[in-house]
């Protein structure tokens, strides 16, 4: 449909409602952790296959860039599951007004910053 | 190309399998947090219980049936030549059936 009304494509120009940065952050972390399937799957089959394979994974993720692909792995997945328990308990007719969906995504956001703080803790724990 | 005709059972299918991969996420972050230490026999003993081994492989299971709901949601907002979306379709439905068999071979091999 062909309309004369002005368009911005530009998603940068635009300042989003913290409901909708919650809901593409979504999208985004469910498409990350798809991603990394992969390698949740192989991580599992190596550290199942030996205690020497255990120990492949332990060393792995004492190498910075493991460590770093694994903060990416928890920060995608603790803020997909967050933000899924909000679109759940919305489901089921909770926190539907806009006040608490605005409340809500600030909670999801907070939460999300506070478990993933507390993984680079226990991770950085792994080295000792 | 969505798994039923009307989409609610897409969006109910998205539930169920959320509510227990939910579950099954803080299943495992428990296992780890209540050990000051995993060591390899905790972990393989966990893996060798047919309990955990089946909830896995459901979990695996639970993942592909998301992962395309979410996917085709995705791919259908973003991706407009059919073509190219029906392509990324199939790549999708095979990878994450490809997934549930490596999981099998994970669990069982």
């Amino acid at each position: 449909m062909q309309t004369k009304r002005p368009r911005n494509i530009n998603p940068l120009s635009i300042s989003l409602p913290i409901g909708a940065l919650v809901s593409i952050t979504h999208r985004l972390s469910g498409i990350l952790v798809f991603l990394l399937i992969p390698l949740f799957l192989w991580g599992l089959q190596i550290s199942l296959i030996s205690p020497e394979g255990f120990n492949v994974i332990r060393d792995y993720l004492q190498s910075p860039l493991y460590k770093c692909i694994a903060i990416l792995a928890a920060a995608g997945l603790i803020f997909h599951l967050l933000a899924g328990i909000r679109h759940l308990l919305m489901d089921l007719h909770i926190g539907e007004s806009l006040k608490a969906g605005r409340f809500s995504a600030r909670l999801v956001i907070l939460l999300s910053l506070i478990l993933l703080i507390l993984f680079v803790y226990k991770l950085g724990r792994v080295a000792l | 190309m969505s798994l039923g005709g009307t989409g609610l059972r897409d969006w109910l299918v998205q539930r169920y399998t959320a509510v227990f991969l939910g579950i099954y996420t803080l299943f495992m972050v428990g296992f780890v947090l209540i050990r000051p230490e995993v060591t390899y026999e905790d972990w393989l003993g966990l893996f060798a219980s047919p309990f955990m081994q089946i909830s896995t492989l459901f979990a695996l299971v639970c993942i592909a049936f998301h992962a395309w709901v979410g996917l085709w949601t995705v791919l259908t907002d973003y991706v407009k030549p059919p073509f190219l979306r029906y392509l990324l379709e199939g790549v999708i439905i095979f990878t994450l059936f490809g997934y549930v068999i490596w999981g099998i071979f994970v669990l069982w091999g």
